[in-house]
């Protein structure tokens, strides 16, 4: 549609020729205004809560509760937030938050990448029957293992520590999974080369590998990110106090100190959202490719 | 899948195992550690009851039993069905109408999928308190938008009647976005040559939506059945935080029984029954799924 109209001014049509392109021009317009609206109208629906959430922020206690909510407070302040930061040692929370992620993340790559590359790459015996078994477990729902889990946390003396909080969530086969597809995919040839020259399968999985996975490494990247940092049954399973508490744990307890003031619950509520949001704005790419290729939600 | 591996010439087999090992050793023990034993012992621990004090002891079947005879149990089902038969269609129907629109090449639908996926990637935690107070009956945004058209808002979480409905709106509200990316990327992969012929034969457009895309689409709307089944079967975080199971347990959910039973009164051994006849749920429903697959979608 836009080529069509930009390309009026640069060659010459006869006058009549010129008006029925212009006509279709805006018929084809017409016919996408319904779109835009009804697209329109989805994402105010999407984008509104969050609107509304930051605005509640930002408002006076007083102007929380009123008759004729208003969209802009009339004084925007930050003191739901100051009173949250005094109440909680929101700084660890959010450091807790962002190492949990980032070590379940780290472990999950680096471990999945190596069990991927034996998986799609070394030849070893009982190689299929493991595969099945790894694949089998993506059918348990989390449920099943969350109570052996804690038990088994209690007599290792992990709940409430950073290990208990970590270790369960960095090994799951989908990771192994993803990343083999993604190995078995590029030409066997390359290896053969290189390991003609004698590279070891360290050198080939380092040297070769990795480097040409960029893609599906970044989409697990992403997916585990978010996963652990939204991640909730567990931590709040393993987590007694607000030193070691990620941020969902710590939102959770939130509303049971301060049930109707809802600018310090939407504070804490920015406060959880506004990392995962800002990174995916930023790598929106690998957020969508990621969710849609495993299906799953995190 | 072709299963490929580099032979170098000359490689003696136990190098190539050990090799294996210190690939596959670090997952392979995590996974043995956290996922596979944990598994085998959650089996092992749904035919015993143990409280962490008292010594485990076998009870057989005697955990399923209960489960079976407990109101509890039944009422947590009812509720998660409740959940999925208003979650599923409506957050189908609406992504489904999403996806058409975003199909159609429009400026600006890199914006639009950015708003629409911004819940998907909110933790629901966060989402759950939004909703909880924008639900909510004398203040909440909803309830006086309500009341500018002249309809007076229910009580939402606080009415046992309208509680799991709150949880369905959050729930869509979350959800629609992904749903639509995976509808679209199945409209996307639609080879455009049917809808040519069908505007040669001059196919009024619904009719094209009816007898070319619904039945192409079908195998990418059966797999965003299955997974968002097995996903709302595990229906949790949001109801945790909304209504915790309330009021008066009206909105109690299967996994807010398993936690309650594990969490709060360390009942282990029928927690982990609990976990085991809800795989069996998915397990069941995905396979009934699978064969219902296999007659009703169509292949390009």
């Amino acid at each position: 549609m836009q080529v069509e109209v930009e390309n009026q001014g640069n060659i010459s049509f006869m006058g009549a020729r010129k008006n029925t392109l212009k006509l279709a021009a805006i018929l084809k317009l017409a016919k996408t205004v319904p779109a835009y609206l009804a697209l329109t109208v989805a994402a105010l629906f999407a984008l509104f809560p969050f609107i509304w959430m930051v605005s509640t922020s930002l408002k006076l206690p007083g102007e929380v509760l009123s008759a004729s909510p208003v969209l802009l407070p009339t004084n925007p302040t930050l003191n739901a937030y100051v009173t949250i930061s005094e109440a909680f040692p929101i700084w660890r929370i959010l450091f807790n938050s962002v190492l949990v992620a980032g070590l379940t993340t780290a472990l999950q790559l680096l471990f999945s990448a190596m069990a991927a590359f034996a998986f799609a790459r070394i030849n070893f015996r009982g190689r299929s029957a493991l595969f099945v078994v790894y694949l089998a477990t993506l059918m348990i729902p989390s449920q099943v293992t969350i109570t052996p889990l804690f038990i088994l946390m209690t007599g290792l003396g992990w709940v409430n520590t950073y290990q208990g909080l970590i270790l369960p969530g960095a090994f799951s086969a989908f990771g192994v999974f993803l990343l083999r597809q993604s190995f078995l995919s590029f030409p066997k040839e390359y290896e053969e080369a290189a390991s003609l020259e004698g590279a070891s399968y360290w050198t080939v999985f380092r040297r070769l590998v990795l480097p040409l996975s960029g893609p599906a490494l970044a989409t697990l990247v992403v997916l585990s990110f978010m996963s652990a940092w939204n991640s909730f049954l567990w931590p709040l399973f393993v987590t007694r106090d607000a030193d070691i508490m990620t941020l969902p744990v710590a939102l959770a307890t939130l509303q049971g100190r301060w049930t109707t003031q809802w600018n310090l619950v939407m504070a804490g509520a920015v406060l959880a959202v506004l990392p995962i949001i800002t990174l995916y704005l930023l790598a929106q790419r690998y957020f969508v490719e990621g969710l849609t290729s495993g299906g799953l939600k995190g | 899948m072709p299963i490929v591996s580099s032979n170098k010439v000359g490689e003696k087999a136990w190098t190539r195992r050990l090799w294996a090992a210190f690939f596959l050793g670090p997952h392979l023990l995590g996974m043995l550690a956290f996922l596979i034993i944990p598994i085998a012992a959650s089996l092992v621990l749904s035919f015993s009851t143990w409280d962490l004090l008292t010594p485990a002891r076998w009870v057989g079947l005697d955990n399923y039993a209960a489960l079976l005879n407990s109101p509890d149990f039944w009422d947590a089902l009812k509720h998660t069905f409740y959940f999925i038969a208003g979650y599923l269609p409506l957050v189908l129907v609406l992504g489904l109408g999403l996806a058409l629109l975003m199909n159609q090449k429009l400026r600006g639908r890199i914006f639009f999928r950015a708003a629409f996926f911004m819940p998907v990637v909110s933790a629901w935690v966060a989402v759950a308190r939004l909703w909880k107070w924008l639900l909510n009956p004398r203040y909440g945004l909803v309830n006086w938008l309500l009341g500018l058209v002249g309809i007076e808002g229910p009580g939402w979480i606080f009415d046992p009647n309208w509680a799991i409905p709150s949880i369905i709106l959050a729930s869509v509200w979350k959800d629609l976005g992904f749903v639509m990316v995976l509808l679209l990327t199945g409209l996307q992969s639609i080879s455009p040559e049917f809808y040519e012929a069908a505007s040669l034969d001059g196919a009024a457009s619904w009719r094209k939506l009816v007898y070319i895309t619904l039945p192409l689409l079908s195998p990418t709307i059966f797999f965003v059945v299955v997974i968002s089944l097995v996903n709302s079967f595990q229906v949790f975080d949001q109801v945790y935080v909304m209504t915790a199971g309330g009021p008066a347990g009206s909105s109690q959910v299967l996994v807010g029984e398993i936690v309650n039973n594990a969490f709060s009164y360390s009942r282990f051994g029928y927690a982990s029954a609990l976990s085991w006849v809800l795989f069996g749920l998915i397990f069941l429903v995905t396979l009934v799924q699978l064969g219902l697959q296999k007659r009703m979608v169509h292949y390009q």
